[in-house]
């Protein structure tokens, strides 16, 4: 009681309310669709019928249009073209990942709509803008409806994609 | 239609990591009662309240306006909430002026304000959901990528980013109120700062701040009658496009650009580089200057980096940009759009102190948000139109 | 003041779960109809204003995922508020006025099922000082309840018989969640869910999304046959302490009535907002309500309450009335806020 007294002109500077709250999601029809398919191991886009783009993950309008996509699933490749990156050195608490990772936006052959996602099994000083990337998948085993299924991308082989052939995506 | 609308009084708090010593309702009433000040007005002159602030989450208050409303003299008075994501304190400041220039007010108070010391926005922001995977560290993760992309196309110099977060820093060592004051701030200081999210180095940032900014809007009758010099409003505008859509352009986005031309074509601007004395924009990552200079059509495509690199944007250079040391300052997030439209009014008014451009009669503030997809401006000056 | 007008509604189902549709395909049909209907693309919108809330999303910036739902391109001049629709529709009314639009779509849009609504909602009090006990939305109503029974304020079969009628009246409502042949005795004799409070007395939890089209002068009349011109919008909050203010009546609601002219004729339909059953009675008084104006015949929020959308859907339900000539003048009522802190009165005329 006392000690309390001797406080009684010290401001509160600081209260620790911690606040838990449950959400259950959805994640769409449209998007359901999609993380059954990944389960599956194939990644399916979807047309936008106004403009005949190729959408992947769909969310089921096309935003651009505000039209609703519905149409026949598309199915695009696990490999594409990275666009564009950044090496992270900032932990985050949501974030799992060792530092230093590169987050990455790539652009799956066949798909018209950049991700983002991650790059490992590449030397920091070799990431550049145009590489041609592969999709590294879990053990199938542990396949669920997650884009978890794919770790990370790894560079492959090939020869770098001309800047003009995915510039629009950045 | 519109009816000339005036900023008659302006308030921002002192910026700093922690106002531990104040409340939010503390926070808001410092900033409000400052502006209350500077138009020589009460609480009983006001006709209703708009507030703005970033996501809830930040703070962990639900629709905090609610509880805060009274605290800015709100008690049975018309309120409303603003949130546009990053652009909100300007958007909040577009919507208050639009309820005098609407002629349904008279008077109208806006505050927007952040507490970042009461929450972590970083956290707030990469919250993980089910179904993807967190990849996208803070804002500096999403931005990086789109740096990145502007360097390649525009070919500008690498240390063009070091150039703005070093001027910028000088400025705020001219602002008082200014969060990050940096007294022996330097090109090498900021180059040999860490690589955060690369291409962003850390002092190429901006930090987290709590504080809040206020404005006080009277119709043309009333804003004559103001103690202190009125900033007028020649025009606002807005413009918003979707996250994500094929072909979107990221870095230069087609919302900036018509929103740009829109603007100065309300407020009658034929060369915004010629008549525009100063802007104020919003810049958390010191790449969006340039990017913003073509944004705001200042600059030709790809050209941005040249005003940085020519002093153009500096205090006494050719357009003054960010004379507050603007958000690589401070930056309470839902205020930092506000604080921009706050100090381009005060540079018209001529109230601006240490860091006042000279005859500065027409101006700039600028706000952007989300993924770089909202966006909110205005034109300002000592002159009505 | 230019003339104002509510030219075009649709609304979703209001539903307990939506299990497999996300909030942007709740909303995506409800737009893409109004559209449709008017005959309008987004190229034709001068604006756009929408209303929803991140916590009940429980993530920061839930609201950008709706501009999805529009077609934001090319890009719009947009704005949102983080309450109920029907402020977002006050907004675009606003930027009407000033001559920066024609005509404007409003949105509102919400899916509380994802979380627990009455201990989220508990997040709007005082963070310092209330907050922390964690008092849900429905135990803070009920204490009002309370007040209002012990001051004489009401009694419970007022609260029952507002009940009933919310409930019959929703029978002719495609889109009500809770509707029946209820009388008040019935809801007198089930128990308490909390005291005073019975089941009937709440509004349900709700998934839902509503869209209005506001148009101006020559626009709306191009637009539609009957448009519900907006005769007066008003708006007001009060403190949200509860010692602080009178909870027995609405005072932000009866000047926000006497503002918009609610009483300057006969009110032949209202559609009110309140969540709870004696609120209902309370926005009635405050409106100055009379025994000729019939209320709720939606049902109101009893019957449906897609939070973030229940206040826009009564303006679009009020007015919708006047446009098939059913009505010829209208009040529309918002709520926001722990025991009708803020609420809004819009005067709709044909």
């Amino acid at each position: 009681m006392s000690e309390q007294e001797s406080d009684a002109n010290e401001p509160v500077e600081m209260l620790r309310m911690p606040v838990e709250l449950d959400y259950t999601y959805s994640a769409g029809t449209s998007a359901s669709r999609f993380l059954r398919a990944f389960a599956e191991g194939k990644l399916l886009g979807q047309r936008c019928p106004v403009d005949g783009k190729v959408y992947i993950p769909t969310r089921g309008s096309c935003p651009q249009h505000g039209v609703p996509i519905d149409g026949e699933p598309v199915e695009v490749a696990d490999k594409g073209t990275l666009v564009t990156y950044s090496i992270v050195r900032v932990p985050s608490e949501n974030i799992p990942l060792e530092l230093p990772y590169v987050a990455i936006q790539v652009v799956l052959d066949g798909a018209d709509t950049a991700m983002h996602h991650v790059l490992s099994e590449c030397e920091l000083e070799d990431v550049h803008m145009g590489m041609r990337l592969q999709a590294k998948w879990k053990p199938r085993e542990e396949w669920e409806t997650s884009v978890g299924n794919i770790l990370y991308f790894i560079p492959i082989d090939e020869p770098d994609a001309p800047y003009d052939s995915y510039k629009e995506h950045i | 239609m519109a009816e000339l609308t005036g900023v008659v009084g302006i308030g921002q708090t002192k910026y700093a990591a922690k106002r531990a010593e104040l409340s939010m309702p503390g926070l808001l009433r410092e900033a409000a009662l400052r502006a209350l000040e500077d138009a020589g007005l009460t609480w009983n002159d006001i006709d209703a309240v708009v507030i703005g602030k970033a996501p809830d989450m930040f703070e962990g208050v639900m629709m905090p306006e609610l509880f805060l409303n009274d605290a800015v003299g709100g008690a049975y008075k018309p309120m409303l909430r603003v949130h546009t994501a990053g652009s909100v304190g300007g958007s909040t400041a577009v919507v208050a002026a639009s309820l005098v220039q609407s002629g349904v007010h008279d008077r109208v108070l806006t505050v927007a304000y952040e507490k970042q010391s009461e929450s972590n926005a970083t956290w707030a922001l990469s919250i993980s959901m089910p179904f993807s995977v967190a990849t996208i560290a803070g804002a500096g993760g999403y931005f990086a990528p789109l740096v990145r992309g502007y360097i390649r196309r525009s070919g500008a110099p690498d240390d063009t980013g070091i150039r703005v977060a070093v001027k910028d820093r000088e400025h705020a060592l001219k602002n008082p109120l200014a969060h990050l004051q940096l007294e022996d701030i330097s090109f090498e200081m900021v180059a040999n700062s860490p690589m955060l999210w690369d291409p962003i180095r850390y002092l190429e940032t901006c930090p987290s701040s709590d504080g809040a900014c206020a404005m006080i809007f009277a119709n043309e009758e009333l804003a004559r009658q103001a103690p202190n010099p009125v900033a007028w409003v020649h025009a606002t505008e807005m413009r918003s496009e979707p996250t994500m859509f094929s072909g979107r352009d990221q870095v230069m986005p087609q919302a900036t650009l018509d929103n740009a031309a829109s603007l100065y074509k309300k407020a009658g601007i034929q060369n915004p580089r010629e008549e525009i004395d100063c802007a104020e924009i919003y810049v958390p990552f010191s790449w969006f200057e340039p990017m913003w200079m073509e944004g705001m059509l200042f600059a030709p495509t790809n050209e941005g980096w040249k005003m940085t690199y020519e002093g153009a944007t500096k205090l006494g250079g050719e357009l003054p940009v960010n004379c507050s040391g603007g958000v690589l300052s401070s930056n309470p997030i839902g205020a930092s759009g506000m604080i921009r439209f706050a100090e381009s009014a005060l540079q018209v008014r001529g109230m601006a102190g240490e860091h006042q451009v000279d005859g500065a009669k027409k101006a700039l503030g600028h706000a952007y948000g989300g993924g770089s997809q909202y966006f909110s401006t205005w034109i300002v000056s000592s002159e009505k139109p | 003041m230019r003339d104002v007008a509510v030219v075009g509604f649709t609304q979703s189902e209001s539903v307990r779960r939506e299990r497999d549709r996300n909030e942007v395909e709740i909303l995506i049909p409800v737009i893409h109809e109004l559209k449709t209907r008017a005959g309008i693309t987004s190229e034709d919108l001068d604006f756009v204003c929408s209303g929803s809330s991140d916590y009940l999303a429980g993530a920061a910036f839930a609201f950008v995922s709706g501009l999805d739902a529009v077609g934001a391109w090319p890009p719009l001049c947009e704005s949102h508020v983080e309450m109920d629709g029907a402020w977002a529709l006050y907004e675009a009314w606003v930027k009407i006025q000033m001559g920066y639009a024609d005509l404007a779509l409003v949105y509102g849009f919400g899916k509380p099922s994802m979380g627990d609504l009455p201990l989220t909602m508990a997040l709007q009090l005082d963070p310092y000082t209330t907050m922390p006990l964690w008092p849900d939305a429905v135990s803070i109503a009920a204490l009002q309840a309370r007040l209002c029974l012990e001051g004489g304020v009401l009694s419970e079969r007022d609260m029952a018989e507002a009940a009933a009628r919310d409930r019959r009246n929703a029978l002719d409502n495609p889109n009500a969640q809770v509707a029946g042949d209820f009388r008040a005795e019935q809801i007198l004799s089930e128990p308490y869910l909390v005291s005073p409070l019975r089941k009937h007395d709440c509004a349900p939890i709700s998934d839902g999304a509503s869209a209005v089209l506001l148009a101006a002068g020559d626009r709306a009349k191009e637009m539609c046959e009957r448009p519900a011109w907006i005769r007066g919008i008003e708006h007001i909050c009060e403190p949200q302490e509860l010692g602080v203010r009178d909870l027995t009546r609405s005072r932000s609601t009866e000047i926000a009535a006497e503002k918009a002219g609610v009483g300057a004729g006969k009110v032949d339909v209202a559609e009110l907002s309140a969540p709870f059953s004696h609120q209902e009675i309370l926005v009635e008084r405050a409106l100055g309500l009379g025994s000729d104006t019939e209320v709720n015949p939606s049902g109101g929020a009893l019957a449906g309450n897609p939070i973030m959308a229940v206040g826009l859907s009564r303006i679009g339900e009020a007015a919708d009335r006047i446009t098939k000539g059913s009505a010829n003048r209208a009040v529309a009522h918002a709520t926001s806020g722990p025991c009708l802190q803020q609420n809004l009165v819009c005067v709709l005329e044909g």
